[in-house]
């Protein structure tokens, strides 16, 4: 068995530097890798760009990262429901990219499977498609798209093995299983760190050898984003 | 005139048994409400989960299980969670039956725009562009009208567009649409609606042929 477990938040994110390109699992607040981003904003880098399908809120996930300016340039499907952003955008402060999110996941997938581009009908005929090559395949039209190019990559699974096998819950799996491999090194924190042997080989999600470290998160507030609930009747 | 939930109610005799069906935020999230109960359909939302249920029970909400609007909510009997990879494969590859989402413009000619407003508003397109770009069957939920009392109906969009040529049908607070080669075919109108204001309501081409039935809701 080839082990991938760190010991600590710290020691996964060795060689984090200025300037380099993150991808960030997650949805919304669903599925962040908590840990490593309260890490991200002890380190202090700066001139981060970031991968991830949404900025957090004002005073969580990314926003805490966006509230500290570490982020030079966001790459993102949606950004709503953070206000910091919003102003650091308009103002020119930071850069950001809106990507389709189907097409942002599979800019991550693509990295992970040794694909330089691929053809996608979203975005053809807008400004997503500006500059792009365009091509036609049976009638329809279709926008080139390349993959993306990450130092790091962190992600957040239910439980993991020391082999760095990992297991989803509900739908926090969403981006995190297409960003391991998609970057030079993938960083994965998780809920429970198991023993090789604990996890059954047919339920695992991601095989280990996309990962190349693995921690158990100390801690997971899972907050919230929109609470909404049905009465008893 | 429709409210938000006439709307809904509207749309929702447009999904047929066996469906597959991926609802947008606002007033597409309320469609399943108002599908029939002697019919099986499924919800799909983009970021990972097919087969959504209602909302949860107090003190039942799980932080990991969210729909795309990122709103607590359960599944039922035979759901399944996916990656974002699978999710838009499901809509890419067309294995989602219909879709059904909000717009800030529709054009006559099936373009539609919903996701920046320059120097404005810039939250982000998010499944938009991929969902217009490959679905077959793309339902508009609207208000026939912005706020400032505009027509959302155009010849042409002047918004940044989300897609071209996709929309097929909108349904509004005052009528029922189809887009056709040269304009907006009016199919129906809400109750106590005229033609007449529907025209005036409509910046795009009006095509009307024949008697327009009253919506039945």
């Amino acid at each position: 068995m080839i082990s991938k477990k760190v010991k600590t938040v710290k020691e996964a994110l060795i060689g984090v530097e200025d300037g380099m390109t993150l991808m960030l699992g997650g949805f919304g607040l669903c599925g962040i890798p908590e840990n490593a981003i309260k890490e991200l904003v002890r380190l202090g880098v700066r001139d981060l760009s970031c991968i991830s399908n949404n900025a957090g809120v004002d005073d969580f996930g990314l926003g805490l990262l966006l509230q500290n300016r570490q982020i030079k340039k966001m790459i993102s499907s949606y950004v709503g429901e953070n206000d910091e952003f919003e102003r650091q955008m308009l103002s020119g402060e930071l850069d950001v990219e809106l990507t389709p999110q189907g097409t942002l996941a599979e800019k991550c997938r693509a990295a992970q499977a040794g694909f330089p581009a691929f053809y996608t009908p979203a975005g053809f005929g807008t400004e997503v498609a500006e500059g792009k090559e365009t091509r036609e395949f049976n009638g329809k039209m279709y926008v080139l798209e390349e993959a993306f190019k990450a130092h790091f990559s962190f992600v957040k699974a239910w439980k993991g093995d020391e082999a760095g096998n990992l297991i989803f819950k509900g739908t926090a799996r969403n981006f995190n299983p297409c960003m391991c491999g998609a970057a030079n090194i993938t960083v994965a924190e998780v809920e429970e760190l198991l023993p090789v042997g604990a996890l059954d080989p047919n339920q695992i999600h991601v095989p280990g050898i996309f990962v190349q470290r693995i921690f158990q998160g100390a801690a997971y507030e899972k907050r919230i984003e929109q609470r909404t609930v049905r009465q008893r009747s | 005139m429709l409210d938000k939930n006439g709307i809904a109610k509207r749309i929702a005799q447009e999904v047929k048994d066996g469906y597959y069906v991926n609802l947008g935020i606002g007033i597409p999230t309320l469609v399943a409400n108002f599908v029939r109960d002697d019919i099986n359909v499924e919800f799909q939302s983009e970021n990972g989960v097919l087969g959504m249920g209602p909302f949860p029970f107090e003190g039942e909400e799980d932080a990991d299980i969210i729909n795309a609007g990122k709103q607590t909510i359960t599944t039922l009997p035979g759901a399944s969670f996916f990656d974002s990879v699978t999710s838009f494969g499901m809509i890419r590859g067309k294995h989602v039956h219909l879709t059904i989402l909000g717009a800030m413009e529709v054009a006559e000619n099936g373009d539609i725009a919903n996701w920046k407003i320059p120097g404005k508003m810039v939250k982000g397109m998010g499944g938009a562009m991929d969902l217009v770009a490959s679905a077959e069957n793309i339902i508009v939920a609207m208000m026939h009208t912005n706020r400032e009392g505009d027509s959302k109906l155009l010849k042409r969009c002047t918004l940044p567009l989300t897609g071209v040529g996709c929309v097929k049908k909108i349904v509004t607070n005052m009528a029922v649409l189809e887009i056709v080669d040269k304009g907006f075919k009016l199919l129906e109108t809400a109750p106590g609606i005229s033609v007449e204001q529907v025209r005036a309501a409509t910046e795009g081409t009006l095509i009307v042929e024949g008697t327009i039935p009253e919506m039945s809701i």
